[in-house]
């Protein structure tokens, strides 16, 4: 039943955004197999606390895998090595007893870190204000009935909005490109009547943020996919590339 | 303390109406001299900004976590509530009102639920047209389910993750509105103090998260939407930085906090399993209705169980006490969520409780998997299966879930009127903060539906009565003495806790408090606990002054630093709870004394003593606070016991 294990980390330390980071060691023992990656992040921090030491800063809110909060990599694994699993819902038991487990920030040009394991993913947020949106004020709306939505349309409308934005997409790509990203959310709208209207100038607008914010480019490996803990599918992309093909087009 | 509710004339389904005809307006020209602080990007903090930036004025919008989008309404797995009868099943904005009212054990005020039940549909229409991508017929119409204790089917839902896509059609209006100018966004940034110049509030403390900087930010109106206080008890299905904050600071700044003892333990979460546990993780009680609840009808299968011997799923039918079906035949698993936690606690206090600790009950599929099929199960309830296969690594299309209630709500909060503005001028309260819909228990999906009601709908009308006497007051520049004495206050309070250097860790306390407050104001609750509880909290908060340690300093970012300020306020919250617990000699809703209960252990009411919203008012540190009650009116509605037998 109950299992412990002890594990060497090593884990980057980066006092703020200009400083030089560096992997520091740390032992953690008798980690019960049934907890969860970050539960064991906690028992390190009040391990450093009651050491004095400054607790290493991570981030993290709901702890179920839905507010896109965490990050990490964990041994080079955006997420670690379970799949379709974001860091928090991560449990001991996919480790071994005397493992090392390295634990570092997400890495990519787009996010920058702030202090240890935190980057900032604020351009997330510029993306989606530049056309991550239906342009429709409150009140003044039809009758949710009024207009039918074939149900496969609204299914993968819905797969495709699963993106819980934590940026594991970019992390994994080796340009750290955010087509993943950029791309459910344009089909998640272009898929239903009401972003149809938008669907060009959308697909074009956020295409272009993206690039002037200084992620890469898309060079179809599919290692975005593979990391998604929500399993957002890169056919989203190849819906992206055509929106925004027909929307030059038309310039 | 004036707790004039300012409820509308009328007979009830006239009111809003009447409001709305009968309010003042700001004309677009002032609304452009107008600033509005929205603390909170969830559900109401998010639609609310949006909102009202769309209508011209301009918005400052904050938020702990690096974006909006984050909010923990984004954790809401089931649905929203509308009374849109679109299955024809006898729903109506009467029964959706009436439904709440009941289900909230007849604390809350009439007008502001007919309210809510009103503008429900509004909020429907209005997602369906930003692009939430409700589950739909193969018609292509909106499909509905029904919900946690009710009879009709009036829950829309988007897939296991209703929560996400309302806060990410939120997120979106509101970042619409950042584009256009209207919204300024401030990320990890935190409320610290509420600043208030001549009686009203006038503008908030903020430190900036990275930096540990402070700033002063002026508004004509500030507006708290910054959740409920679940995280009082350490472990609940609250993210972990959710906290109370900033209605603490509402409270000490003159703002009535009502009901504290309202708290929603919510049936279905995975059981604690360890003292390394960080928080607890909800199984959406959509489950509830296609899964059975149940224990061994016998000690001995309990004990085997418990002790691993034998599995749930190894017992035949005739040695499970289904007990909700048994005890509740007209809702069966289906009944409200303060009676379902009950009757589950009561289950494992007698012996029958599975699972290591014996705090669980069995939540079982299996015979709406013979009935429906495993692919019917899984499109309806696939996340959610595969979330607890990776947390308790067992598979539930095979052996029962196992579950136990756990914190997940609470209905008190800080006291509004009609306006949703608090007792301090200019300072308005949404959402879960506020208190003002739930009474003594929410039902199933109608959070979602408060939320996105205050922010869309109801703030942007309300907050213009108050705003329209303000067009005349000038921007103050945050150089006023009572901006800058409000920063030099919280600076002094920050060094103060790094000051301690005590022995131990913020979390260690805060540990210790939420054992406090489950063992004695928890699911059940009596006079000589609460007694103690207060007693316990306050050696607590004596002790953390004495001996807390937080490292680092306050230049940069401390996380360490943030969360014990955070905890000075539960533990303040603690005390207020217990408080409000022990005046209360009822039981209703989420609130059991354990002296008030039926012959079959069902809460027993005292209409006649205590019909009313406790209102609590702040008397300095250290100083108990004082009671005022505001009576709650029935015109509508007879007061009756909730039967769901």
């Amino acid at each position: 039943m109950e299992k412990n294990i002890n594990l060497t980390l090593k884990v980057w330390r980066q006092a703020d955004a200009k400083a030089k980071g560096k992997l520091e060691t740390y032992q953690v023992d008798g980690i019960s197999v049934d907890s969860s990656f970050l539960e064991m992040m906690d028992i390190l921090n009040e391990q450093l606390i009651n050491k004095g030491e400054e607790p290493v800063a991570f981030d993290h809110d709901c702890r179920e895998g839905i507010c896109g909060m965490c990050s990490l990599y964990i041994n080079g694994r955006p997420h670690g090595p379970d799949d379709d699993v974001t860091t928090c819902q991560l449990h001991m038991r996919k480790f071994n007893d005397g493992d090392t487990v390295y634990i570092e920030p997400w890495r990519s040009a787009g996010f920058p870190v702030i202090k240890d394991l935190i980057v900032n993913r604020n351009a997330f947020d510029t993306i989606i204000a530049s056309g991550g949106y239906v342009s429709v004020g409150t009140g003044g709306v039809p009758d949710a009935n009024a207009m039918p939505i074939g149900k496969p349309d609204a299914d993968e409308a819905m797969d495709a909005a699963s993106c819980i934005g934590c940026g594991a997409c970019v992390a994994a790509c080796k340009n750290g490109s955010a087509m993943l990203f950029v791309s459910a959310k344009v089909s998640q709208l272009a898929l239903l009547p009401q972003g149809k209207v938008e669907a060009a100038s959308r697909a074009k607008n956020m295409v272009a943020k993206m690039d002037e914010l200084g992620f890469g480019s898309c060079t179809n490996t599919g290692a975005c996919e593979v990391e998604c803990p929500k399993g957002v599918s890169i056919a989203n992309i190849a819906r992206l590339n055509r929106q925004f093909l027909s929307a030059k087009f038309k310039d | 303390m004036n707790l004039d509710a300012k409820i509308p004339q009328g007979p009830l389904a006239q009111k809003w109406s009447n409001y709305k005809n009968n309010q003042k307006l700001v004309n677009p020209a002032n609304k452009r001299k107008l600033d509005i602080i929205v603390v909170g990007t969830g559900l109401a903090g998010a639609s609310a900004a949006a909102s009202l930036g769309e209508l011209g004025f301009n918005v400052k919008n904050f938020c702990i976590q690096d974006s909006p989008r984050r909010a923990h309404s984004i954790a809401a797995q089931g649905g929203i509530n509308a009374a849109k009868n679109y299955p024809n099943d006898g729903d109506s904005v009467h029964r959706l009102f009436y439904d709440t009212i009941k289900g909230g054990d007849y604390r809350a005020r009439e007008a502001n639920v007919y309210r809510l039940a009103e503008v429900s549909n509004s909020i429907i229409d209005q997602c369906v047209a930003q692009g939430v991508p409700f589950a739909r017929e193969y018609g292509g119409s909106l499909d509905n389910r029904s919900f946690g204790g009710a009879q009709v089917s009036r829950t829309f839902y988007a897939k296991g993750q209703t929560g996400q896509q309302l806060l990410l059609g939120a997120y979106q209006a509101l970042m619409r509105q950042v584009n256009e100018g209207s919204v300024k966004l401030y990320t990890r940034t935190e409320l610290v103090e509420i600043v208030l110049v001549d009686g009203k509030a006038r503008g908030i403390i903020t430190r900036d998260l990275v930096t540990g900087k402070t700033e002063r930010h002026f508004g004509h109106a500030v507006v708290l939407a910054t959740g409920g206080y679940g995280n009082t008890f350490f472990l609940s299905t609250n993210a972990m930085g959710s906290n109370v904050s900033a209605a603490i600071k509402a409270f000490q700044k003159g703002a009535a906090f009502a009901n504290p003892c309202y708290a929603q333990i919510h049936p279905t979460c995975i059981p604690v399993h360890g003292e390394f546990q960080s928080k607890l993780t909800l199984m959406s009680e959509s489950l509830r209705n296609d899964g059975r609840i149940w224990v061994p009808k016998k000690k001995e299968d309990a004990e085997a169980i418990r002790n691993g011997k034998k599995k749930g799923a190894d017992l035949s039918e005739d040695e499970r006490d289904y007990y909700l079906e048994r005890r509740y035949p007209a809702f069966g698993n289906l009944v409200p969520r303060d009676v379902a936690s009950r009757a589950a606690k009561e289950r494992c206090d007698a012996g029958f409780g599975v699972g290591a600790t014996g705090l669980a009950v069995y939540l079982d599929f299996q015979s709406s998997i013979n009935r429906l099929g495993e692919d019917t199960i899984r499109e309806r309830y696939g996340n959610l299966f595969q979330m607890y296969e990776k947390i308790v690594d067992d598979n539930p299309y095979k052996e029962p879930m196992m579950i136990y209630p756990a914190i997940h709500y609470t209905m008190g909060g800080v006291w509004v009127n009609y306006d949703l503005q608090t007792t301090v001028p200019g300072l308005f309260c949404l959402g879960e903060a506020n208190f003002s819909d739930h009474g003594a228990n929410r039902l199933g999906a109608s959070a979602l539906m408060q939320g996105l009601a205050d922010g869309y709908f109801v703030l942007p009308y309300t907050i213009q009565n108050y705003l329209a006497d303000e067009i005349a007051t000038p921007r103050m520049t945050g150089n006023e003495k009572e901006f800058v004495e409000a920063e030099k206050t919280i600076a002094a309070k920050f060094e103060k806790l790094l000051a301690v250097k005590g022995q131990r860790s913020v979390d260690s306390f805060h540990k210790e408090l939420g054992l406090v407050m489950w063992d004695f104001v928890g699911m059940a609750r009596n006079k000589k606990g609460l007694e103690e509880a207060i007693e316990k909290i306050a050696a607590i908060k004596k002790e953390f002054w004495a001996n807390v340690r937080v490292p680092g300093t306050n230049d940069g970012m401390n996380i360490e630093l943030e969360k014990a300020a955070r905890l000075v306020d539960f533990i303040d919250m603690g005390d207020l709870m217990a408080r409000d617990a022990l005046s209360r000699e009822e039981s209703c809703g989420g609130h059991f004394r354990e002296e008030y209960q039926t012959e079959e252990g069902e809460a027993l009411r005292q209409d006649d003593k205590f019909a009313y919203v406790s209102c609590w008012e702040y008397q300095g540190d250290d100083k108990a606070p004082v009671l005022h009650k505001e009576d709650l009116v029935f015109e509508n509605v007879k007061l009756i016991q909730r039967n769901y037998k």
